[in-house]
């Protein structure tokens, strides 16, 4: 972990358009980025500064928006800098209450058709594939672009396949999509670049259930491989078939 | 008091917009909220009443409505031509619909997205805290013939109130602050950037409008891949085939795509208005001075109940024009103050 952290880019502040700033932990995903980033918008949020509207975090950063007229960005920068200042970020804990969740999923057949295509990029057969991706217990680093949906890494290293340049049209709710050492579990129907290899039917945002959200930055998942019959039974269940296990 | 409006006809992306909804960027959902912010406000001046209320908010194509009780109501954003009961009305201005009136609106005569406001509000139920339609999100829906929209209870009295709005309906000038992956792009393609007249593409919706040139597309030095980054809307991403893509209040909360810089949120509402064809520019300015830009502007918008004015009546627009006593001195057209 020692080496890590000083491996890794002194953390950085810049501006995000007029009202927002944003911490980096590093120019690239890396594990001990992803845990700063995590645990310094947990610090974030813990010490509320007024003027504050909404904190969050991507991979490696972790983002402030704030009322310009409550706070002016030296002010807010000699704070972001003095709680930088207070620990070793990349060494942080893991978010507490996290989970692992196991979540069924189809790899290939037409219902994930370009798993045969990801899987030779990767230099695997389709059976290598399926069981490299199943055994592979993946972390939330963030959720975004949609609502709750994650980036799930890191992946083993021969899964640093890059995206398509040319996009999948349309990748339909709840499909399980693979490039650069991630996964992507899809909360809306979407164009993307990111290789359809499986299918799952888990619906990850509910805006009228008590849980909107079903799972956190930090929590940990697995996909089980099952058949489309089996996927077909699981529709019905609002959770597709996912089931957690507490991990803290 | 409580009261209600019924749809009886809805143009296609009619939906009910307040300020959005804060605080789920960390669970992937973007604030959303009203393309036009500032026709929010407009609106909240004309009734006396919080930005915060919901309103209508129409893309392009207004519809029919018909009070079931007694409304205040007021229109802003893009105009569009109003009646009550087939007597023209004036945009940008507040009115009485009374019980049983019908209020038609037809399409935008400019500008992309008008408002119907209501005293109180309109109270559909919340999500997450607002009661933003987020299509993208897959929170609440389009409204449609039939649906009824509550209104919540009006603390405020009048109408026949007009504000002159600014003009923000044809397209201009935006201003744009360096933001992320400003950086990226050489100083050559900023410049090109400026110097380039850009259309608001016709793609565009609530979630971002393209900018169509007729230059060739605008690229980053070396790497297109940078690592996912949050998202805020104004940011003006650049797509594979170099086409600028302004991100706008249904934006995704975070993408991979190098951004060449972000629009100040003081401008959005003239690039958000600008109907698909209008001109558009960009120009680069300092952060010290659009942090100032948007401190003066959020005065600006706060001090709005202040520059309303009593409606002076288009004789042009008053059907029943020789029943009005024209020559006592009496003021007329009071009959539209509640």
């Amino acid at each position: 972990m020692a080496r890590e952290s000083a491996a890794a880019a002194a953390p950085g502040i810049r501006t995000v358009g007029v009202d927002g700033m944003l911490v980096s932990f590093g120019s690239r995903l890396s594990e001990p980025a992803n845990r700063a980033a995590l645990a310094f918008r947990a610090a974030l949020a813990a010490e509320s500064w007024d003027g504050v509207e909404e904190v969050s975090t991507s991979l490696v950063s972790a983002y402030v928006r704030f009322d310009l007229r409550h706070l002016d960005h030296a002010g807010l920068r000699a704070r972001l800098e003095a709680l930088l200042a207070q620990r070793d970020w990349y060494a942080a804990a893991l978010p507490g209450q996290r989970r692992l969740w196991r979540i069924p999923a189809v790899f290939g057949t037409e219902l994930a058709p370009q798993l045969p295509q990801a899987a030779a990029a990767a230099g695997m057969s389709e059976a290598e594939a399926v069981a490299s991706l199943s055994a592979a217990r993946v972390r939330v680093q963030t959720i975004g672009f949609a609502p709750g949906q994650p980036y799930l890494g890191e992946l083993p290293e021969a899964w640093d396949i890059p995206r398509q340049s040319q996009l999948t049209t349309r990748i339909p709710e709840g499909a399980l999509a693979v490039a650069i050492r991630q996964l992507v579990l899809f909360s809306v129907a979407t164009p993307t670049g990111w290789m359809h290899a499986g299918q799952t039917a888990v619906r990850l945002f509910r805006p009228d259930a008590e849980e909107p959200f079903l799972l956190r930055p930090g929590d940990e998942v697995q996909f089980s491989a099952i058949t489309p019959e089996e996927l077909q039974g699981l529709r019905r269940d609002p959770l597709g078939g996912a089931r957690a296990e507490d991990l803290s | 008091m409580s009261g209600s409006l019924t749809i009886l006809r809805a143009g296609p992306g009619m939906t009910v917009q307040d300020l959005g909804r804060p605080g789920w960027l960390e669970y992937g959902v973007s604030r959303g909220g009203a393309a036009d912010r500032l026709a929010l406000a407009e609106g909240a001046a004309l009734l006396g009443q919080g930005a915060d209320l919901a309103a209508v908010e129409m893309a392009g194509m207004g519809g029919e409505f018909q009070a079931d009780s007694d409304l205040r109501i007021a229109l802003t954003g893009a105009p569009m031509r109003a009646s009550i009961d087939g007597t023209a009305v004036a945009w940008n201005a507040s009115h009485l619909l009374p019980a049983g009136a019908r209020l038609a609106i037809g399409a935008a005569q400019s500008g992309s997205y008008g408002y119907l406001h209501a005293g109180g509000g309109f109270q559909t139920p919340e999500h997450l805290g607002a009661r933003s339609a987020h299509l993208a999100a897959g929170i609440g829906a389009a409204l449609a013939q039939g649906d009824v929209l509550e209104t919540g209870p009006d603390g405020g009295q009048g109408t026949g109130l007009g504000l002159t709005p600014e003009n923000r309906f044809e397209g201009g000038t935006v201003r744009v602050v360096a933001s992320l992956q400003t950086a990226l792009f050489p100083q050559a393609e900023l410049e090109r950037f400026e110097g380039t007249a850009f259309r608001r593409g016709a793609r565009g919706n609530r979630m971002g409008v393209p900018l169509e040139s007729d230059g060739e597309g605008f690229r980053p030095d070396g790497a297109r891949t940078v690592v996912s980054e949050v998202i805020v809307p104004g940011d003006i991403q650049v797509t594979g085939d170099g086409t600028p893509y302004v991100l706008l209040s249904e934006c995704q909360t975070t993408g991979g795509y190098p951004r060449i810089g972000t629009v100040l949120p003081c401008d959005l509402p003239l690039l958000a208005q600008a109907a698909a064809g209008a001109e558009l520019h960009f120009r680069f300015i300092p952060l010290e001075e659009a942090v100032e830009l948007e401190r003066a502007e959020a005065e600006r918008r706060e001090g709005l109940r202040g520059r309303v004015h009593p409606l002076i009546r288009d004789p042009r627009s008053m059907s029943n024009l020789l029943s009005y006593q024209l020559i006592s001195g009496a003021i007329a057209g009071e009959e539209d103050v509640l």
